[in-house]
């Protein structure tokens, strides 16, 4: 801590008054993560805050050139692993537009099943955490109850409980059991509404939320716009853009449901965003079960998707592909796209540039965080030191994705 | 172009964007192509930021999503830009590339969207790509006082530096990589299609040809005879330290018999009393070789298998 300008007081007489530049993190309770804020505070009024990231760089883009397509698909887990198989999505979605692969239905429902539970999942952890920064710790508590049953519907389909790995290139990596499904159902029809409900009639009228969080980091359209927000932050000022609408993938467009936009741009307005969507992904959840046909889970391309195990132990050219592809890996034609999913947090892209071999030429990964986070010190102009912890809540801001 | 199979997001089609896009761009643009269902502008490194501009107040692309850096050594211009825009009233997506190198700065784009801050800052951190006007551009995503750029193409994945803390120090200490095992890159491309490092005996296939071909007129000139043979009987025990040409070592002679008695010691193996010869023939194996007991072995497996689970 120290004193950085002298100035002459305008109100006391002969006093100094300093502004103060504070340490917020790099360990910090509310930071989320790794983040360092440098803050020029007045008083307690944020004067400026430079957000220090970087600190859990990991160089995954780096890692990803020296892996083959395949391997490079569980660094995708660990970027944002508040919401992992989302991550996983785009990624693959990028290499089947390159390879221009078709995926069987089934396994573009079984997709989109487990984006929309990892949206709940993740947003059931910030709202949680959200709410605890302000003050409430109940809730979250309540909320890690219902992730607790989605990390066993992870396992229970792809035998991790977070790194799942599970959406490949051409599908997904093995169908999901039918006992699991009607779990699953179930599950949305009785527990995720009870406690999910129950926890935020905690919080939504509650008076104290409500202070610490109505008219807090209001962004106007333009605003939002121009910074490049997405996700449920270009959404709570109030522009209904959702990438899962206006740029369906996989089985979207078969899905009906409603895109909720804030009215006032602020962190409460962020935050009711996501307690609807964590409904209407419910509500998705709903639809795929109920329409998901029967049939393969991945591509029959054997050039990309290694044979079922059990074939791989009867048929010499199953043995074959099963080698190289676990071995060499596929071979992806020299291009490049661009790929952007609507992830719990906003748009998430991958950069996609392929060379022709069997490793990426380079995979720029677009975190949302990138650009929420930069708008910190816009946001946080003018407020309380306090609110910034409400407006890093707010962001939802996990540091896996935004360091890479 | 062949029909679109992928199930990635389907935004608006390109049809007349391309056209009018490339006509506002006029001079500016070296290229303009379409891959893969992206519509890609190559444009000239100068004049970036007007491109961009023309682009989001004339035609729409409000979003500037992502500025990705990417490192290609053989290039004249080795780095690349590609600021991937976002249409949200026309639902569409460009990108806008221009070159550069380490030495030439590109024109910032802060002045038109306030998170190209940030994005500048990464490429100028991974790869050390300068901007011009940008007053922030410090690093981003590196240690504090990191050195070199980790995401050219000539930067090693290992890095330089590691950091670990230090129970004497009581502090974080920086030192170089000491890595135990060297860092491996299997190369599993097949060598008939697409591997570029040669193949053991590919250089012979420059090779001048020899002009003075190698005979073996005499007996002498074969190498053989009496002292080859007994320099082939010598026993040899083990490779020695001091390698040979093929890696082998010319091997230390065997150790004389020492005769100091060794209680519990197991007896040399050419002293033990042989094994009995092996019998002819193995025995007859029914099921193994009959068709006609086939089924019935399978069956009992089988029963076998399901009691046991």
């Amino acid at each position: 801590m120290s004193g950085l300008i002298q100035e002459a007081s305008p109100t006391m007489s002969g006093e100094a008054i300093s502004n103060y530049t504070i340490n917020f993190g790099p360990q910090h309770p509310a930071a989320h993560g790794v983040l360092r804020l440098v803050m020029e505070l007045d008083g307690e009024i944020v004067e400026r805050v430079d957000p220090h990231v970087g600190l859990l760089h990991r160089g995954t883009e780096k890692f990803i050139e020296y892996k083959t397509y395949l391997q490079a698909l569980p660094y995708f887990d660990r970027l944002d692993y508040c919401s992992p198989m989302c991550m996983e999505h785009t990624y693959v979605l990028a290499i089947e537009k390159l390879l221009n692969l078709e995926v069987p239905i089934r396994a573009q429902y079984l997709r989109v099943l487990f984006a929309e539970l990892t949206r709940i999942k993740n947003h059931l952890l910030n709202i949680g955490s959200h709410v605890m920064d302000v003050g409430a710790m109940t809730a979250n508590l309540w909320l890690f109850e219902l992730r607790e049953d989605i990390m066993n519907f992870y396992e229970r389909v792809s035998g991790a409980r977070m790194h799942a790995a599970y959406f490949r290139p051409g599908g997904v990596h093995r169908d999901a059991p039918l006992k699991l499904l009607a779990d699953i159902g179930d599950w949305c029809d009785t527990r995720l509404p009870e406690l999910f409900e129950d926890a935020m009639s905690l919080v939504v009228d509650n008076r104290i939320f409500k202070q610490r969080n109505v008219d807090i980091a209001k962004v106007s359209r333009e605003d939002a716009i121009a910074w490049g927000f997405s996700g449920p932050m270009i959404r709570a000022s109030g522009i209904p853009w959702d990438l899962r609408k206006s740029q369906p993938y996989d089985v979207y467009d078969r899905m009906d449901f409603e895109i909720p936009v804030g009215t006032n741009g602020d962190c409460y307005d962020r935050m009711m965003v996501r307690v609807e969507e964590v409904r209407q992904s419910a509500r998705i959840i709903k639809q795929c079960l109920a329409e998901m046909p029967e049939g393969p889970v991945a591509s029959e391309d054997r050039k990309v998707v290694p044979p079922k195990r059990a074939e791989m132990k009867q048929s010499m050219e199953a043995l074959i592909h099963h080698f190289k592809l676990y071995t060499e890996g596929f071979h992806v034609p020299a291009g490049e796209v661009y790929v952007a999913t609507e992830s719990p947090k906003g748009e998430f892209g991958v950069y996609l540039v392929a060379d022709g071999t069997n490793k990426p030429y380079r995979c720029k990964i677009r975190p949302t965080m990138f650009s929420h986070l930069q708008a910190m010190d816009f946001m946080c102009k003018g407020h309380m030191l306090p609110d910034a912890t409400a407006i890093l809540g707010a962001i939802d801001a996990v540091f896996g994705e935004c360091d890479r | 172009m062949s029909a679109v199979l992928h199930s990635a997001p389907r935004f608006a089609s390109h049809d007349g964007h391309r056209d009018t896009l490339a006509a506002a761009l006029g001079p500016m643009l070296f290229h303009v192509h379409e891959e893969n269902g992206e519509l890609i502008f190559g444009v000239e490194r100068e004049r970036i930021e007007d491109v961009l501009r023309l682009l989001r107040d004339e035609h729409g692309y409000q979003q500037l999503m992502d500025i990705a850096g990417v490192d290609y050594p053989q290039r004249v211009e080795r780095f690349e830009l590609v600021y991937i825009l976002l249409s949200l009233t026309k639902n569409h997506r460009i990108m806008v590339k221009c070159r550069t190198t380490e030495e030439v700065p590109v024109p910032t784009v802060t002045t038109l969207w306030p998170n190209a801050g940030w994005l500048e800052r990464e490429a100028f951190d991974m790869f050390g790509v300068l901007f011009d006007g940008n007053t922030d551009l410090r690093r981003i995503l590196t240690d504090y006082g990191f050195q070199g750029h980790p995401f050219r193409k000539d930067f090693p994945l290992t890095g330089y530096h590691e950091v670990r803390y230090s129970e004497e120090a009581k502090r974080v200490v920086y030192e170089p990589v000491d890595l135990p095992q060297d860092f491996r890159t299997f190369e599993f491309t097949s060598p008939w299609e697409g591997a570029d490092y040669p193949l053991p005996g590919d250089e012979k296939a420059t090779m001048p040809p020899v002009k003075e071909v190698k005979v073996t007129e005499k007996p002498i000139e074969t190498g053989a005879g009496p002292a080859t043979d007994a320099k082939a009987a010598q026993h040899v025990a083990r490779a020695s330290t001091d390698s040979t040409v093929s890696g082998q070592g010319h091997g230390d002679p065997v150790p004389e018999d020492t005769k100091i008695s060794a209680p519990g010691a197991p007896e040399p193996t050419e002293d033990r009393a042989g094994q009995p010869p092996r019998q002819v023939g193995a025995p007859e194996t029914p099921g193994a070789t009959s068709p006609d007991h086939g089924d019935a072995r399978s069956d009992d497996r089988d029963q076998d298998r399901n009691e046991n689970s």
